[in-house]
């Protein structure tokens, strides 16, 4: 008599490799048609190993129970009133950069997941990157319900997603969604599941999730921790397609190694803003960029390239550089929004003495020679009445879209980095060899960027004027410009009757 | 090499100049004045002439700092698209070499930012 349970391994193996068929009334190749163009040669799909054996069945139990525990806690949250107890308003900042920047890449990446699950020819690998379609689509829309509710009470968060496909610097991660998105099945599954999840999550995650436990939004938190132990599969999904890949074919690793310094660069360059998050917006930062760096690229990275070299990967292109720049980019980034608080939809602040004296003993290297001077002469502008935003709009990196702030940080920190290549006749300008690399190699695919400061001035964005742009970004006056003396800020000291500067610990 | 991307990519090079409704874009950077954190672009007609370029259009960004009403222009040191360069204040953009996308800097002896520290 056949058992009537199935013990764990069984029911993996039929609900995932049991699933599949070779098909016979279409050619295989005619209904998996996106996963050879690439040239990464699979030989034998039933090698993928899932270390997490998890199935449809399991999974929704597990899901459930996550989520009944997250909206009770959101309901407690709005009941009790929770943004009363944040350390400060200004921190609002990161929150209203989180979902306008970060939100909807989860979306991206629901959508990308969401192909791979089908045209994967591997039903394990199909299988695992359906649920996380779900995952990606379940962390966006918890993330907006969770957020909604600062919504009602502040400004700046009212249409994320009109917003990401619109405004200047919310192009940086529009583009490297979309750069993984339009890629073949491979290289989207190396750029979000291996370099942004696996190598780089850890720095975004520890400021948005840490930080918001030190400045008081356990909704930010809560939310946080459900989405942890989806991370945790994800990462460990990163860490076996590459595996896989290269166990796969000899031929595989010069592409998997091109596509992990080509991804390896644009999410680093894509955290510049994190770190300017992490080190300025943040009321009390848990770490500095520079720590959360050391930690999490150059030890446990340098670790797992270590791990890696057995099939031949190296670390990747320009790592040294973006060490380099680890005690730079933050300064360099918050900078450039200060100067441009009038067209952004989150309120910039000038770093108070306090943060000042942070960031001068977590940057004992650069930070009173480079940086502070700007800021000083900022807050004496601010105080004497002077202080304007700048009139003129950037020049763009052609491939991070990021404003061309960053500096020569090996030989001269206060020299810009400028560099150029001509294609089709046309010139096409760069932050960084690694973004003119990755340029030069597919010029046809970046030819294509839409630069948000060049559609401005071929007329696509709602009218030649500042107002104009705003009006079509759907910026309200009340969402830009200085956090004090804007609406939210009224409304903190209304509820606390006290903050009349910005607080910063 | 051509785009490994899925079906459907089309040809496509979204800044061509002829986008710009008769301008064309420069980008002109002030070195070692960092309070600007990055070059400036602008959408400029071809025939506009580099004086025009000076005390207008770089004037109408540059003028906020301190140190631009004190440039002695004939000390200017330009450089144009990577190569040093001395530009003709009276003739067009286009007949000083200037082209679409091309990159301007501009040092000004002397003058070295908010309080010498290249701001």
């Amino acid at each position: 008599m056949p058992a009537k349970k199935l013990n764990l391994r069984k029911r993996y193996g039929l609900l995932t490799r049991g699933m599949g068929w070779e098909t016979t009334h279409q050619k295989m190749d005619d209904v998996f048609p996106y996963d050879s163009f690439e040239g990464i040669k699979i030989t034998d799909w039933d090698k993928w190993e899932d270390p997490f054996r998890l199935t449809m069945d399991a999974y929704w139990k597990f899901q459930a129970e996550k989520e009944k525990k997250l909206y009770a806690v959101i309901d407690s949250f709005a009941q009790n009133n929770g943004q009363t107890n944040l350390a400060d308003a200004s921190y609002l900042s990161a929150i209203k950069l989180f979902i306008t920047g970060v939100t909807p890449i989860e979306y991206a990446a629901h959508r990308g997941f969401a192909h791979l699950g089908r045209h994967f020819r591997g039903d394990g690998a199909r299988i695992a990157c359906q649920m996380q379609a779900i995952d990606e689509l379940r962390h966006q829309q918890t993330q907006v319900h969770t957020i909604s509710h600062y919504n009602k009470h502040f400004n700046g968060l009212h249409d994320p997603f009109h917003q990401f496909d619109r405004v200047w610097y919310l192009s940086v991660p529009k583009s490297f969604s979309e750069d993984a998105l339009s890629s073949g099945p491979f290289e989207f599954i190396t750029s979000i599941s291996f370099a942004f999840e696996y190598v780089l999550t850890n720095l975004l995650f520890v400021p948005f999730m840490s930080g918001a436990a030190y400045n008081g939004d356990m909704a930010t938190v809560t939310f946080g921790f459900s989405a942890q132990s989806d991370e945790s599969r994800h990462m460990t999904l990163g860490l076996e397609i590459i595996k896989f890949m290269l166990e796969q074919h000899e031929d595989n690793l010069p592409i998997v190694q091109r596509w992990m310094d080509k991804h390896f660069w644009r999410a680093y360059r894509l955290l510049a803003l994190v770190a300017a998050m992490q080190d300025y917006m943040l009321t009390n930062s848990p770490m500095s960029w520079k720590e959360a760096w050391d930690v999490y690229f150059v030890e446990n990275g340098g670790a797992l390239f270590e791990d890696l070299s057995r099939y031949g990967l190296k670390m990747p292109k320009y790592h040294e550089l973006a060490t380099a720049e680890a005690d730079h980019i933050s300064h360099q980034i918050w900078s450039v929004f200060c100067s441009l608080g009038n067209a952004t939809g989150f309120h910039t602040f000038l770093p108070t003495e306090e943060k000042m004296a942070w960031l001068s003993e977590k940057y004992p290297d650069t930070f009173d020679q480079y940086y502070r001077p700007r800021f000083e002469y900022w807050h004496q502008q601010q105080k004497d009445g002077t202080f304007e935003f700048q009139k003129g709009l950037p020049q763009l990196c052609q491939v991070c879209q990021i404003p061309m702030v960053f500096t020569e940080v090996q030989t001269d920190p206060m020299q810009i980095s400028y560099r150029v290549t001509e294609h089709g006749g046309d010139k096409y300008h760069f932050c960084s060899d690694g973004c003119k690399d990755i340029f030069e190699h597919e010029p046809e695919k970046y030819v294509q960027a839409w630069l948000p400061v060049h559609q401005i001035y071929q007329g696509n964005c709602g009218g030649p004027t500042l107002p104009e742009v705003l009006e079509w970004y759907k910026f309200t006056p009340e969402d830009i410009g200085n956090y004090i003396g804007s609406q939210d800020h009224a409304r903190w000291q209304e509820w606390t009757g006290e903050d009349k500067e910005v607080k910063q610990a | 090499m051509a785009v490994i991307a899925k079906d459907g990519y089309i040809d496509l090079v979204r800044d061509r100049v002829e986008n710009f409704h008769g301008n064309q874009l420069v980008y002109v950077g002030w070195d070692d004045h960092l309070l600007f954190s990055a070059a400036q672009a602008f959408p400029l007609p071809p025939e506009m002439p580099f004086q025009t370029l000076v005390s207008e259009v770089m004037a109408s960004v540059f003028n906020d700092h301190p140190d631009f009403q004190k440039i002695d222009w004939e000390r200017a040191e330009w450089v144009l698209d990577g190569e040093s360069f001395s530009p003709a204040m009276e003739a067009s953009l286009k007949e000083n070499g200037i082209g679409h996308k091309s990159l301007i800097r501009f040092k000004t002896p002397g003058l070295k930012g908010i309080n010498g520290l290249r701001l």
